[in-house]
């Protein structure tokens, strides 16, 4: 929920400077050696089996009502019991994580093709276009983000389509914003203005030369999101207000067994540690994804949380080479919090 | 310094009128014709002729521009409308239950502070020793749990279980606890690595070297130097987390029956009780702004080159 609290400051400081993609293979080795990355790569790997098997793992479909079985204690054909109407929790749970980790897809990717392009048009564009875009992007960043989607599906009303578009409404801003800043500085690279001068028209320029460094930037910062947004899916969704109820998701599972957290608190614990180690899941991945793609802005976070949209600004977990690199740092000018400071100026 | 207030203050009144728009307008065209959800929740029977009359009352029938300016002349004067349900003015109810979500917000926000500034300060002057892993623990499990199911396993383990602690509702400081700290968990991680990761950058400034040089105590290079230097990041971040609180607050309201005004949006967003929720949504983004707005008062006072800047330009 509050991912985008610390990026906020980030895309409107100097603009980021845009890591050169190493090679796929590289890039899989380095994610390879941190313990934290294969880790949480295995469990996504277990968590997406889950999804992509729902059926083979579900003993019974999990809309099948069977108010004669419920509160099932586990058993071999039930391995993790029935819930308050007899459906089987195991079932659910599997079912869950295709409903969650599709929406989460969906707003992601809505967001970022959204982000992108406002992000090019404006960083390309300049001028009145920029203006009355990032005028757009400031309204978007007042409001408290929750409560904005809060709002939207208050207007929209429930369901998985409407969930998706009022989180997509309340976080695209950021990507624009990011995207333009890095538009911007790729203006002024040499093979820009190299491309240019040769002649090439705007819409290739851009398509050609500036759009793909942008995107990937763009979707580690998604990357890093991925958690932050399934926690927005199912917080909507457990008031009630997201995927409507007999769909099987997670926060859904957990708005329905509050009722019976005297009697049956374990329906409550499933749903919730899925939510938990998905999200976690991902955060680890996403950090070390962009750690491995952007070594300097590792080494920076660890001095100052600055990366794209870097959950929160927490840096790698392996304190170890992080130790390393602080100490070969410089010790430079004294700077007081002078990123912060451009960061609340810009937006002023 | 006043006009610098001045100057932020008056840079607030543009945005706060394009988000109005942008409310107005989503309002406007929300799904449902409000006139029909004014007839459906006051159990008017939707004949044509009730629809004309509830249409011009609820001035349905002006010119999108009109039907602005007048809402937003009566907005600026505390008028937000009647409730569809209750048929009460609609600001009388929301500040009604106000009092209780900034309680349990002020609440979650100092222990943020009290748990996150000495946690971050330790954690960074212990560097990769288990109080640094424990704090970075933390940092990583509180980005990752949902408030719900936290909010719900407290309750199941100090309410139902031990028995310590009140499970819902509101009233004296008991009841305060367990949805202070499932709200406040979240930025407390966050602030914790905050504050570590800019001492630690401050750690090898040449201010520092330089008051170790003049032999200052550790304690004083620390707190007064150090520490001083690296809550400006900090700050800013202060005014996201009100922002994460207030969001927060609604979920964790839901959780423990706290009679806040974000429970209370949640039933107007299953009544599609309009006016409620406008007014919801424009007083917290008020009080959003202007907690940021406090921010960088307090941060132009904590760091010269901006005020400085400012009054400059």
């Amino acid at each position: 929920m509050s991912t985008e609290t610390l990026a906020a400051d980030t895309p409107s400081m100097a603009p980021p400077a845009v890591f050169d993609t190493p090679p796929g293979s590289a890039l899989l080795r380095q994610l390879l050696s941190r313990p934290t990355a294969l880790a949480a790569l295995a469990l996504l790997c277990i968590i997406l089996t889950m999804a992509v098997f729902a059926p083979a793992f579900s003993p019974r479909p999990p809309d099948d009502v069977d108010i004669t079985r419920k509160f099932e204690a586990p058993s071999l054909e039930e391995p993790l019991g029935t819930d308050h109407l007899g459906r089987s929790v195991l079932a659910r749970l599997c079912h869950g994580t295709r409903v969650s980790l599709f929406a989460v897809a969906a707003i992601l990717t809505c967001i970022v093709a959204v982000g992108l392009t406002a992000g090019c048009v404006a960083g390309y564009a300049g001028g009145r276009v920029d203006g009355l875009l990032m005028r757009a992007c400031d309204v978007f960043m007042t409001f408290p983000t929750f409560i904005l989607a809060l709002f939207l599906v208050g207007l929209l009303g429930s369901g998985l389509t409407n969930v998706v578009i009022a989180v997509a409404c309340t976080h695209w801003a950021w990507y624009a914003r990011f995207a333009r800043g890095l538009v911007l500085g790729l203006k002024q690279r040499e093979y820009v203005l190299a491309a240019r001068a040769a002649g090439t028209r705007p819409a290739r320029l851009v398509l050609r030369h500036i759009l793909p460094p942008v995107l990937a930037q763009m979707l580690v910062m998604a990357g890093l999101d991925v958690g932050h947004m399934l926690l927005h899916v199912s917080g909507l969704s457990f008031l009630g207000l997201g995927v409507r109820p007999p769909t099987p998701e997670w926060g859904v599972m957990i708005g329905d067994a509050r009722e019976y957290i005297g009697t049956h608190p374990e329906l409550l614990l499933y749903p919730g540690l899925m939510i938990f180690v998905t999200v976690m899941a991902f955060n680890l991945l996403g950090d070390a994804l962009r750690d491995a793609l952007d070594p300097a802005a590792a080494r920076e976070t660890d001095c100052a949380p600055h990366g794209p949209a870097g959950p929160d600004g927490l840096d790698g977990m392996d304190g170890m080479d992080g130790m390393e690199e602080h100490e070969d740092a410089e010790p430079g000018a004294p700077d007081f919090g002078g990123i912060g400071a451009g960061a609340r100026e810009e937006a002023a | 310094m006043p006009a610098y207030i001045l100057k932020r203050l008056a840079a607030l009144i543009p945005l706060l009128l394009l988000v109005s728009v942008v409310v107005f307008l989503l309002l406007r065209d929300a799904q449902g014709d409000p006139a029909m959800a004014y007839l459906r929740l006051s159990r008017i029977p939707p004949t044509d002729e009730a629809l004309a009359t509830a249409r011009r009352m609820l001035e349905l029938d002006l010119p999108l521009w009109q039907q602005y300016a007048r809402w937003l002349a009566r907005a600026v004067t505390g008028d937000f409308g009647n409730s569809y349900v209750t048929g009460r003015p609609v600001l009388g109810d929301v500040l009604h239950y106000l009092p209780a979500t900034l309680q349990l917000a002020g609440a979650a926000l100092l222990l943020t502070l009290a748990v996150s500034v000495p946690l971050g300060v330790g954690a960074a002057l212990h560097r990769d020793r288990p109080l640094d892993n424990a704090a970075r623990a933390l940092s990583y499990t509180s980005v990752s749990l949902p408030n719900f199911w936290l909010g719900f396993l407290l309750v199941w383990l100090f309410a139902v279980r031990l028995g310590w602690l009140p499970a819902l509702g509101r009233g004296g400081f008991e009841h305060l606890v367990l949805p202070a700290v499932t709200l406040s968990l979240m930025s407390m991680g966050i602030n914790t690595r905050l504050i570590r990761t800019s001492l630690l950058e401050n750690m090898h400034a040449r201010h520092i070297m330089y008051a170790r040089a003049r032999g200052i105590s550790e304690r004083g290079v620390v707190w007064r130097h150090m520490f001083k230097n690296s809550l400006i990041p900090v700050l800013t971040s202060l005014g996201m987390h009100v922002g994460e609180l207030l969001g927060g607050a609604v979920i964790v309201e839901t959780v423990f029956a706290w009679p806040g005004v974000g429970r209370y949006a949640v039933s107007a967003v299953y009544n599609r009780d309009y006016p409620i929720l406008q007014c919801f949504m424009l007083l917290m983004t008020a009080i959003f702004v202007l907690c940021n707005l406090a921010v960088d008062i307090l941060y132009a006072w904590a760091d010269p080159r901006i005020r400085l800047g400012e009054d400059r330009a």
